[in-house]
């Protein structure tokens, strides 16, 4: 018997050939950097990877690994993807999509596929603009946002891309800055080992049409009173000094304490990324820039049955009950006759 | 038409008459089980041994308000003691459950023919339903040209029932067995087959299966002890090719087929679906056959069934999607996916009457032009029309072996006709079958780059599948550079991919058998059908060369590209005519393809053509 050796693989046995054609300081770099970095460590060969994408910068993602990998249409890399896991359950498929693709055009395939639960890793690239077509609003850019096609301001209310995910049950929800790159390789990690849809939010700074959107949450000078990171039964402690704290007030609602003065962090809200009740995590999601500091890291990680696995128990115990198809018989069913 | 020597001692002193071709319709309120009743006379009358073929047709609604005219349900079926191809022009027997169904069908009627009513529905309420401003049973010269039976259906219905505890309403949903029986024993059926399907049916409901039961006997009883039916009919079994047969569905055979090509090409069968009339029973057949592989994926939605099956064909198995004309619009933009990645992929249309919503449970062949063009760009794909319900399950595997030979999507047309009718079919022997040979390249040593776009002889490109070590690559949407497959603007390169998959689908024509022709070879009159009217068009044709007119049939089964030698068989002739459920798209594409001034007959009602429609126009243009 011999064992097949794994080779050891590197960032570098991930980077195609093709040229690479984002704008320059575009966030989506650093997330090729970060996932290139994070593949070679999950023990996986290269040829069992596939990428799938739909329309827009972030769906160019796929032309950039060297794994097997499928440029969409617009929204449709989550229903693409089903596909892909379903006829080949044995490879591990991410999906890369945008605001626009995963929340406008493809909001109705990114809801199905969480609710079945089908083990695909799809990371959303938000920038909060509609990038490709070079400048209009996006389901994701704040209300009152003056663009192309909104010159005097948008009217439009925005989605929360982790209240979507949270409200179709999804089992891991996450949240990363692309430029915090040891953060955000942590959170591909977990994404990666997750059993079943996950969902992670980068917040991605499209540096040509809607430059410094996220400057909050990734400049060093600011990001410490704005960004709280969630750690699995932490208390929420954030701010330059750590002495900033999240406590659920008598209305239920979140709010900002300084710790000292009486409190202390067992006075704090501590996070469960493993509540079976979604409740906490949806109001972690809630928590928006700037009356609060905004969570970033696992929101949600739990366990379902997950689509693909159930699809093929499904066969394998009808066959098992039933044996195996014999198309003569099939054929020669139901009320028959023979004619001399 | 002959008189037989002894009559059987069913008949009850009866006398009785053997007779060629029958064609029976029952109809009545949605609610009244009319499809049911149909579908069962249809099962005995097979396997007794008759040809048949069968017309259901339905409302949209699934239970439109009793009584009133857009709630009326009706199955035509035709039996016969030799081979028939559609389920006939006029009705010899005809069952009205109710006024709205003798108002909706009266005119389909023979003259002379016999005419079966519940006569106990024809009450003030539902003679309003229907509009009818008097009762028509009281109207002499409204039936005076038909054999008609008055029958208190719902009351010797009840009386059957009596004792069995059943509520009104539970007994009055026995009439259609006490109408079947009443038919079986005008016909001379076997009650058998019927009695086994109600016993299995319902066998959770003793008291059910026990009414049903006494309803159908009932009917018989009442054909063979009153005097009102002074003829028993008797019909033989036909002289098809010896065999053994079963009935099958336009639907079902389409999924045998698909079921049949996966296997035989060794892979799954990959179904990504949305449920839409009349394609979801395709889905439903699919469903159940998961013991053979088969992975069936109800999708939130038309383009997600698409888009699934682009990926599931990507992902190295052979993949499915049903649906019609508003779905089939839908998926065009996956559809142009498919063909840029040069996947192999059916898309079934069983075509319905459009546009828009249009008429959802009635046929049309109006899809013909979306399946060639519904799609943006340049973007050609394979087409195979089926031409009967059996006719499905080898139209289908001839699209499966297109696509699998030649790595693209094809586009396989059915219809709400085909779909849902009936037929004999002879059970084929797989061994005699066909398989398509597929090969995947295997894995490589990384040195060399693998080369998604490097085709064969046939045009195809290979089909490596995601898992194999080496042929890591990346395909999708954007114009591709040929052979390395690498996203490619370039002017020359576009022509060359454009023009390079226009000639790979029309290269699917070295692989098909040449266009053949029924009747002489050079004529007046050449009259070309395709899909669903084949049945009608055959037997006109026939018909008309009978009359010794001068013309000659051609059926097509491939739509895109079309046998080499069609020009050719077209130049034969002074005229062509065009019979088409539409109005004339198989005629724009032969108009423009071979510069010939074809005539169309078409029909855009919903309803298949009867025989005598197309008999009339070969006889107009002689």
């Amino acid at each position: 018997m011999s064992v097949e050796q794994l080779p050891v693989l590197t960032a570098k046995d991930f980077a195609s050939d093709q040229e690479i054609r984002w704008c320059p300081r575009c966030g989506d770099y650093s997330i090729l950097a970060q996932m290139k970095k994070v593949l070679p460590t999950l023990g996986i060969p290269r040829e069992k990877f596939v990428f799938v994408s739909g329309i827009g910068c972030s769906s160019r993602f796929p032309y950039y690994v060297n794994t097997y990998g499928f440029h969409g249409i617009h929204g449709r890399a989550p229903a693409i993807a089903t596909g892909v896991k379903l006829a080949n359950p044995d490879m591990q498929v991410w999906v890369i999509t945008g605001d626009g693709d995963a929340l406008s055009i493809g909001g109705n395939h990114l809801m199905h596929v969480i609710r079945r639960n089908v083990d695909l890793k799809i990371i959303l690239f938000n920038n909060q603009i509609y990038g490709l077509t070079k400048g209009q609003y996006s389901p994701t850019s704040p209300a009152g946002v003056k663009t192309k096609s909104s010159p005097y301001g948008a009217i439009d209310n925005p989605l929360s891309p982790i209240s979507v995910a949270i409200g179709t049950e999804a089992t891991f929800v996450a949240r990363a800055v692309d430029v915090d790159i040891k953060h955000l390789t942590m959170v591909l990690e977990r994404a990666a080992h997750h059993e079943g849809t996950a969902f992670v939010e980068v917040y991605q700074d499209c540096n040509v049409f809607n430059s410094g959107a996220f400057n909050y949450a990734s400049k060093k000078e600011s990001k410490d009173d704005h960004v709280i990171y969630l750690e699995h039964g932490k208390p929420l402690i954030f701010g330059a000094n750590r002495n900033k704290g999240i406590r659920v007030n008598e209305g239920n609602r979140p709010e900002i304490v300084e710790l000292g003065n009486g409190i202390t962090e067992d006075d704090l809200l501590f996070h469960d990324e493993k509540a079976a009740e979604p409740s906490l995590a949806f109001m972690l999601g809630r928590m928006r820039y700037p009356e609060f500091p905004e969570p970033m890291g696992i929101f949600r990680a739990v366990s379902r049955p997950i689509y693909d696995r159930e699809v093929e128990k499904q066969v394998n115990a009808v066959s098992q009950a039933q044996g195996p198809g014999d198309l003569d018989e099939l054929f020669d069913s139901g009320d028959t006759w023979t004619v001399t | 038409m002959s008189t037989a020597e002894a009559p059987p001692a069913s008949t009850n002193g009866r006398k009785d008459e053997s007779l060629d071709t029958v064609v029976i319709r029952f109809c009545g309120d949605s609610g009244d089980g009319m499809q049911l009743v149909g579908t069962q006379f249809t099962n005995v009358s097979a396997s007794f041994g008759n040809d048949v073929s069968t017309l259901p047709d339905f409302p949209a609604e699934i239970r439109a308000p009793a009584g009133s005219l857009a709630g009326v349900s009706g199955y035509q079926l035709c039996f016969s003691n030799h081979d028939i191809f559609t389920p006939g022009d006029e009705v010899d027997t005809l069952v009205a459950m109710n006024p709205a169904a003798l108002k909706t069908n009266l005119a389909d009627l023979k003259r002379g023919g016999t005419l079966i009513i519940n006569e106990d529905a024809f009450d003030k309420s539902n003679l309003q339903k229907a509009n009818y401003a008097a009762n028509p049973l009281e109207d002499q010269n409204l039936l005076s040209g038909y054999r008609v039976h008055r029958i208190p259906m719902t009351r010797l219905t009840r009386d059957a029932v009596d004792g069995l505890g059943l509520s009104q309403r539970e007994a009055d949903r026995c009439r259609n067995f006490f109408a079947l029986g009443l038919v079986y024993w005008l016909y001379d059926r076997d009650h058998k087959p019927t009695e086994d399907w109600v016993t299995s049916k319902f066998k959770k409901n003793p008291q059910i299966v026990e009414a049903n039961l006494r309803a159908l006997k009932a009917g018989s009883n009442f054909g063979f002890s009153t005097e009102s039916f002074t003829v028993h009919y008797h019909v033989s079994p036909a002289k098809l090719p010896p065999g053994k047969y079963r009935k099958i569905t336009g639907n079902e055979a389409t999924a045998y087929g698909l079921v049949t090509a996966a296997q035989l090409a060794g892979k799954n069968l990959f179904y990504g679906g949305y449920p839409i009339t009349p394609a979801s029973d395709i889905l439903h057949e699919l469903a159940m056959l998961k013991k053979f592989g088969v992975r069936t994926f109800q999708a939130e939605d038309e383009i997600a069934a698409m888009s699934s099956i682009v990926g599931a064909a990507f992902a190295g198995q052979l993949a499915i999607t049903a649906s019609s004309g508003p779905g089939i619009c839908l998926k065009g933009e996956a559809m142009g996916l498919g063909l840029m990645t040069e996947l192999p992929m059916i898309i079934v249309d069983v075509q319905r009457g459009g546009p828009s919503t249009g008429l959802p449970t009635k046929t049309e062949q109006s899809d013909l032009l979306l399946a060639m063009f519904g799609r943006n760009g340049d973007s050609p794909l394979p087409i195979v029309a089926a031409a009967t319900p059996s006719d499905c399950f080898y139209a289908v595997q001839e699209a499966a072996r297109i696509a699998l030979e030649f790595m693209v999507p094809v586009i396989f047309l059915s219809d709400g006709y085909i779909a849902n009718g009936a037929e004999p079919w002879k059970i084929p022997k797989v061994a005699d079958l066909k398989a398509t040979k597929v090969t995947h390249p295997g894995p490589s040593d990384e040195t060399e780059e693998f080369l998604p776009y490097k085709r064969n002889e046939k045009l195809a490109r290979p089909w490596a599948i995601p898992g194999t070590k080496g042929l890591e690559h990346r395909i999708g949407g954007l114009e591709k550079s040929d052979v390395t497959g690498h996203v490619d603007y370039s002017p020359e390169n576009h022509q060359h991919m454009v023009l390079t998959r226009q000639r790979k689908v029309d290269a699917v024509a070295e692989t098909i058998p040449l266009q053949t022709v029924e009747g002489p070879e050079k004529g007046k009159l050449l009259v070309i059908s395709w899909g669903g009217t084949y049945g009608a068009v055959r037997t006109a044709v026939h018909t008309a060369l009978k009359q010794g007119q001068s013309v000659a049939h051609t059926h097509l089964r491939y739509m895109n590209p079309f046998p080499k030698n069609l020009g050719d068989i077209i130049k034969n002739y002074e005229k062509v005519l065009i019979p088409e459920l539409n109005t004339g798209q198989l005629r724009l594409l032969i108009r423009g393809k071979y510069l010939v001034d074809a005539v169309g007959l078409n029909k855009i009602k919903g309803k298949p053509f009867l025989v005598s429609e197309i008999v009339q126009a070969i006889q107009d243009l002689l």
